[in-house]
């Protein structure tokens, strides 16, 4: 598995994904390709190694979902993004497909407060249960004092 | 075996009482910060909730505020056993976007570090795993008291090398910060050849000690399909069958040019992670061997005296770079938005990932063996919390 | 999304007696009596032997005494929390080797005398923190070790980070540094064994030090 063949697989596959080559395969897709992609690329391209998943915060364009799995017999990685739009805040999950997507899943609704559906057990992972607020979101100061211990 | 995440396991049972016990966040052997509620049935654990973030120290929000020059003694923060690693992702993560030259000294110097680094690693992880074993293995404390000693000499070559013993800022965009003093690769040399003597002597004392094999063959099996399907990576990958180290699956510096052995072992159990580590010893100190003697001559660092915001500036962009931890996979990924600080980084923590493992391998397991599964998973609550 | 304006930061006084939920546990666990007073039959027999002539030799030998098995047996509890932790440890192994002082590291609280508070002090870990803390027997001391203890040090302006361990429970002795080698730690153990040899001369719990400054 190449990343020429790979690039033309998801082509004849996913119309609307675009993407991007050089390693990482950089592979951007609408929010509802995103369970089915996972799908494809666990089955058909063979990546079923699961690296990391987390969001970025683009402001007022919305948030970034980015996933990152790897074909370790092949060695080819690739990144998977989606765009959710401004307001939206939920994203199909992936952890029917990938054990290592719970709690990466878990840290992604605690620091961005993206929901999951279908996660089995959506609580915040690193911060403690009765926090305000999502701290990696860039309207959140880096000092927001917490009480009682500042 | 289903894909389906089992975080609750469910046993058909009546009579026996079930117990919930709560263990840690101060527990000697859980390495640092880590609460785990155990159900248990008599001995058995039947259901494990990992509860993490006592040590979660806003790494990714700080970085969003800190220069390029700033971050890296930062970085080294994360995954504190192995400082030098932890600061290499960052730095090689800078340095895929503005695409930044390192002259070739640098990247010797780079590898020579991360080797010396990955046995200091390991030496605390098997000290640490065997006092957590326990008694066992004659006195309880006796191999911690060994592999520390081992440890301090490495710790002296870091700190006639950086002037830290524990965390450096060894490394900077372009190059790194030190170039050797005189006299450092003899005695560095004669440092790596005690430890390896020193390695087979411990090597004789574990495998030769009964309690000790019984205690980790055959516990805490991951399977491929388990490890791929969490994530798992370095010596666990390795340990359940997986060929994939990414000095060899993506040679990042000089990896390319040196010659080594990635061990693998397919049982997946704490011993096969044990043997990994134990071989993994003897090939970082083939390296070091290797690069003190090809090590060439040059300038170390690409922007000497990196300082101003002006010289940190990186180019818009954004770049995933990992580097084989001593850990696993360390990865950074970083989104630059022109300006001196990153717009938003994503740190990869391979104690993160592995960690994840334990709720799908602890339930089944006796309480005793839970020190066992941890110790040799050997996590580190920075990385893991961040 | 909208976007909100950042919060203004407030950070209010640190007088770690002011805050409301350690206020709850006060009430249940009585943190350090003042001036740690002996019971109420100690002080009686002590008074009874003050009433004789000369009596006042005797105790205060017996003091001296007291506080010399004190200092010579302090047993810090093993409570490792970040970076510092990996220098504690060395500080226990084998080239420092504090044994030596009478001090050996022993798992659990309520056999410690001492809390090295090695390493940053999250809002999560707060309140275990304390608890340990309440579960040490008097009397007890404690030892903030390295910048992030002190006060927050690189990590200060995080949100997640208590800034110093003083505003959680009350400290004898700061040791700097980021982190401290096992040097300053042994250092800042011998001050607080000699804060512990003028324990009740001078009825004080960080009794002025000569060797501080």
């Amino acid at each position: 598995m190449t990343s020429e063949h790979a690039t033309t697989l998801i082509g004849e596959r996913f119309g609307s994904a675009q993407v991007e080559n050089g390693p990482p395969l950089t592979v951007t897709l609408p929010v509802d390709a995103w369970l089915p992609f996972a799908q494809f690329a666990k089955d058909e391209l063979r990546c079923r190694y699961f690296s990391f998943l987390t969001a970025v915060d683009w402001k007022d364009q919305g948030l970034d979902v980015v996933l990152k799995i790897d074909n370790v017999d092949d060695n080819l990685s690739l990144i998977v993004k989606t765009r959710l739009e401004p307001g939206v805040s939920s994203c199909p999950s992936l952890t029917p497909l990938y054990r290592g997507a719970n709690w990466m899943e878990r840290e992604a609704y605690d620091m961005f407060g993206i929901v999951f559906e279908g996660h089995p057990d959506l609580r915040r992972i690193l911060l403690t249960d009765d926090w305000e607020g999502h701290p990696l979101l860039k309207s959140y100061a880096v000092d927001t004092p917490h009480p009682p211990y500042r | 075996m289903s894909s389906a995440t089992p975080t609750r396991v469910e046993l058909d049972y009546a009579g026996s009482e079930r117990l919930t016990m709560n263990m840690g966040p101060q527990h000697p052997s859980a390495h640092g910060v880590f609460r785990a509620v155990l159900t248990l049935e008599g001995e058995t654990v039947i259901d494990v909730d990992a509860v993490i973030g006592y040590l979660h120290r806003c790494h990714e929000k700080l970085a969003e505020t800190l220069t390029y020059a700033q971050y890296p003694s930062i970085a080294s923060k994360t995954d504190y056993v192995a400082a030098m690693t932890s600061e290499f992702a960052y730095v090689r993560a800078a340095e895929m976007i503005g695409k930044i030259e390192v002259p070739q000294r640098a990247e010797y110097l780079r590898v020579l570090v991360s080797e010396l680094q990955r046995v200091a690693s390991h030496l605390l992880w098997l000290g640490t795993w065997c006092m957590d074993m326990g008694g066992a293995l004659g006195g309880g404390a006796t191999i911690f008291l060994y592999t520390i000693r081992e440890r301090e000499l490495i710790l002296d070559l870091f700190e006639s090398l950086v002037g830290a013993r524990l965390l450096y800022g060894f490394f900077q965009v372009g190059g790194v910060r030190y170039d050797l003093p005189d006299g450092w690769a003899a005695s560095c040399l004669e440092t790596v050849d005690v430890l390896d003597g020193r390695i087979s002597e411990y090597e004789r004392m574990l495998e030769d000690n009964p309690f000790f094999m019984a205690r980790a063959e055959g516990v805490g099996v991951i399977s491929r399909e388990l490890a791929e399907d969490v994530g798992i990576s370095g010596p666990l990958l390795r340990g359940s069958g997986v060929a994939y180290d990414l000095r060899r699956a993506e040679p990042y510096s000089v990896y390319g040019d040196l010659d080594f052995v990635v061990p693998v072992e397919s049982s997946g159990d704490c011993l096969a992670r044990y043997r990994v580590r134990m071989v993994e010893f003897r090939e970082s100190l083939k390296i070091v061997r290797q690069v003190l003697d090809t090590l060439p001559a040059g300038p170390v660092s690409s922007r000497p005296g990196l300082k101003s915001v002006a010289q940190t500036r990186i180019p818009k962009g954004e770049a995933y770079a990992r580097i084989e931890g001593a850990r696993g996979e360390v990865g950074c990924y970083l989104i630059a938005d022109g300006s001196a600080k990153p717009y938003r980084m994503k740190w990869r923590g391979a104690s993160f990932s592995n960690l994840a493992v334990l709720p799908h391998i602890i339930p089944g397991h006796k309480v005793s063996d839970i020190v066992a599964i941890m110790g040799s998973v050997d996590p580190v609550f920075g990385e893991v919390d961040r | 999304m909208a976007v909100k304006p950042p919060p203004t930061p407030e950070i209010p006084v640190p007088v770690w007696r002011n805050f409301k939920d350690l206020q709850e546990w006060e009430t249940l666990h009585q943190t350090r009596p003042e001036g740690d007073k002996h019971s109420a039959a100690f002080e009686a027999v002590t008074e009874g032997i003050h009433s004789f002539p000369g009596g006042f030799v005797l105790t205060t030998a017996a003091d001296s005494f007291f506080n010399w098995a004190r200092k010579s047996s302090v047993w810090p509890v093993t409570f490792g929390l970040a970076c510092c932790a990996i220098e504690m440890m060395a500080t226990f192994a084998s080239r420092f080797d504090v044994e030596r002082l009478g001090m050996v590291p022993w798992a659990s609280p309520r056999h410690s005398d001492l809390m090295i508070v090695s390493g940053t002090v999250t809002i999560k870990m707060a309140p275990m923190l304390k608890r340990i803390y309440d579960q040490m027997p008097d009397p007890k001391w404690a030892v903030s070790m390295g910048s992030c203890s002190n006060s927050g040090g690189p990590f200060r302006h995080g949100y997640f980070v208590v800034k110093g361990v003083d505003r959680v429970i009350p400290v004898d002795v700061y040791v700097p540094g980021c982190p401290p080698p096992p040097e300053s730690l042994l250092n800042g153990l011998l001050l607080l064994q000699d804060q512990i040899s003028h324990f009740h001369r001078t009825g004080q719990r960080a009794a002025p030090s000569p060797k501080v400054d």
